[in-house]
């Protein structure tokens, strides 16, 4: 395992945005973490990174628990994992060149001398897709596609071993989108770094992860694969949240069920009782007001969900509410 | 004769590096009750050119010209006075922040109703009474409440719910729906779409739903205009377009979706797109374009009739989906 999460809590204040979180990742392996906002799901990353102190819980990387490391004994650890960042024009220093913003890894674990750490700068501009003369260059004078490339080979270039991504392709246009997407299928397949890969848009995670956890108000209430999620999704969350995002084909879009869910998401401060999508579920009962589901997996298949109605012969229907 | 007809618009920008073409020669009609989306990436023009109709655009560096005739009205030449009388009342918009559209130290209620005393002129207690309708209209539940409430303690999607309400206070002939349902959560948006449905369907209110997002135009437009650089490049009655798209542009557009991937890869659109500063005659797509040929480079390809209501700039239309 490269990441393994157990029971993690984060807690700004009265805002518990993590409220006891557990996922795996495998090497080599894509989770999708899915939610809307709200969902904690950028709080993982942030945890995972260690750029916000996780309330409770644990958070080991390669195997090593870096829960409570301190700054300085994290700084060695930073080599193997990178983050990814939405938008591309705020995460990038305006005053550095991209040669300086993708060399600053480099220089800071200290790997290389002058020579070396041009030629892994040059090699990495050139994996992806960025041509040699983008040097020189200032933030402010590439696209959003670009800058997303250079956030990309910053991230890549210590060749950590787990990877970041928070929303990377979400503020970026249709078509710079897919050449995005298709540059992190190819480098993930070539570099084979791990990738926790955090996003609201299913249709992204579709194409990408070889596994998904969708979240809601700060745990995650079903996962599995990829292929499972979208074929049987078993949490009605999941299936709302499915039948929610519209397909572009007007034939097959209008002829849809669709599961439309009452009211708004409750607020994180003061989190329902019971089954914490219970407010919104068309199928909640009475035990979903009461008793908290757990994660449970009774078909043995490693697709989990969170929901009482769940069991080893029955996955409920959101779309068919009793 | 159709509820907005607009001929040959075309809005330049005046700017320090020159004038920035945003919009070039457009033409479009929307009838009542009709749901028309105009759709595109950043900078293609779709919001420049239904701002300029209720000229919600600055002045002083704004050069506009062609026309725009709502009701037989000619709107470019309206003097600003009769020209706020027609904003609000006649052609309203719905922005895509509902954080940063709604005052935040007014009441909901306050906001409602200073639309409809101002152009309704109605009294104090029944533009009380009628901002209740509204925000039950727009499926607010206890509207009452909500009344006395301010903008923060709303979520985004009561938030947009709220300006969709101030919007069709006074019951707009034609509301612009500027990317609203961007900045909100899938599941909240679909709920925000069936608003705009059922203002369509009670009221007959035709709907300009600007969107970069085909599955919006999918799920609630009758017609759609895909927009490059400044010009319209297809339009066409939705199922039609989606059935049977003819310019390459929209083609590589409903491509490049990640849902449309092809083992495991997603179709790109190589290159950029072209600077709005200059406007040779020539396909502003060629260089980007799959299937281009010599006489792309030579002059530009109008619109031309690809079928009932189907129009596409392109000299070689059609392809395979």
């Amino acid at each position: 395992m490269i990441l393994r999460i157990d029971n993690l809590v984060k807690h700004y204040g009265p805002v518990r945005a993590v409220d006891g979180l557990s996922l795996e990742i495998g090497e080599g392996e894509v989770l999708g973490l899915v939610g809307e906002s709200g969902s904690g799901k950028s709080t993982v990353g942030k945890c995972v990174l260690r750029l916000t102190e996780p309330t409770s819980g644990t958070i080991e990387l390669a195997g090593k628990d870096i829960t409570h490391l301190s700054r300085r004994a994290m700084r060695p650890l930073r080599r193997d994992v990178h983050m990814v960042f939405q938008d591309p024009f705020s995460s990038l220093n305006p005053r550095f060149t991209i040669e300086q913003i993708v060399a600053e890894p480099l220089l800071r674990h200290k790997v290389g001398d002058r020579r070396e750490v041009a030629a892994r700068v040059a090699a990495m501009l050139e994996k992806v897709g960025l041509r040699q003369e983008m040097r020189r260059r200032y933030p402010h004078e590439l696209s959003g596609g670009q800058r997303q490339r250079v956030g990309l080979a910053r991230a890549l270039v210590l060749e950590p071993k787990l990877v970041v991504a928070d929303e990377p392709v979400s503020a970026l246009d249709v078509s710079v989108q897919a050449s995005v997407l298709n540059l992190i299928t190819d480098l993930q397949r070539d570099m084979k770094f791990s990738c926790l890969f955090i996003t609201h848009d299913l249709s992204v995670v579709e194409f990408l992860a070889d596994r998904i956890a969708v979240m809601y108000l700060g745990k995650i209430v079903e996962s599995g694969p990829t292929k499972e999620i979208f074929e049987q999704p078993r949490h009605p969350y999941t299936q709302a949240l499915l039948s929610a995002a519209p397909v572009a084909d007007p034939v097959k879009q209008r002829q849809r069920r669709r599961i439309v869910l009452g009211g708004d998401v409750p607020s994180p401060v003061d989190p329902p009782a019971g089954c914490r999508f219970h407010t919104r579920c068309p199928l909640a009962y009475d035990e979903c007001r009461t008793t908290e589901p757990l994660l449970n997996d009774p078909r043995g298949s490693g697709h989990p969900a969170a929901c009482h109605l769940v069991t080893a012969d029955r996955v409920p229907d959101a779309a068919a509410p009793r | 004769m159709s509820l907005l007809e607009i001929s040959d618009l075309s809005v330049h920008f005046a700017t320090e590096d020159g004038l920035v073409q945003a919009v070039r020669d457009i033409s479009l009609t929307l009838d009542e009750g009709e749901i028309l989306a105009l759709c595109g990436e950043s900078g293609c023009g779709k919001s420049v050119t239904a701002m300029s109709i209720p000229r919600l655009l600055p002045p002083d560096t704004t050069r506009l010209k062609g026309s725009i005739k709502l009701d037989g009205r000619e709107l470019t030449t309206l003097p600003e006075p009769e020209m706020r009388r027609v904003r609000g009342k006649t052609v309203s918009v719905v922005f895509q922040e509902p954080m940063t559209s709604l005052n935040p130290s007014f009441t909901v209620g306050y906001q409602i109703t200073e639309v409809l005393r101002r152009h309704e002129k109605l009294s104090r207690q029944a533009a009380a009474a009628r901002a209740v309708e509204l925000l039950e209209l727009v499926g607010i539940p206890a509207p009452q409440r909500r009344m006395k409430e301010y903008p923060h303690q709303l979520s985004g999607g009561m938030r947009q719910r709220v300006m969709i309400a101030i919007a069709v206070a006074c019951s707009p002939r034609v509301l612009i729906a500027d990317e609203p349902t961007t900045a909100l959560d899938v599941t909240i948006q679909a709920g925000v779409l069936d608003v705009f449905r059922d203002l369509r369907d009670r009221l007959g209110t035709a709907i300009i739903l600007i969107t970069h997002d085909l599955g919006v135009v999918a799920d609630i437009a009758d017609r759609a205009i895909v927009m490059y650089a400044g010009r319209a490049v297809e339009q066409a009655p939705v199922t039609e377009l989606f059935a049977n798209p003819r310019h390459p542009y929209t083609l590589g557009l409903m491509k490049a979706l990640p849902s449309a991937a092809v083992n495991g890869r997603l179709a790109e659109i190589p290159g950029m797109v072209p600077s709005p500063l200059s406007d040779p005659d020539q396909c502003a797509f060629h260089d980007r374009c799959p299937r281009v040929q010599e006489d792309c480079r030579l002059s530009r390809p109008p619109l031309t009739r690809q079928g009932e209501g189907h129009l596409a700039a392109c000299y070689y239309p059609g392809g395979d989906r």
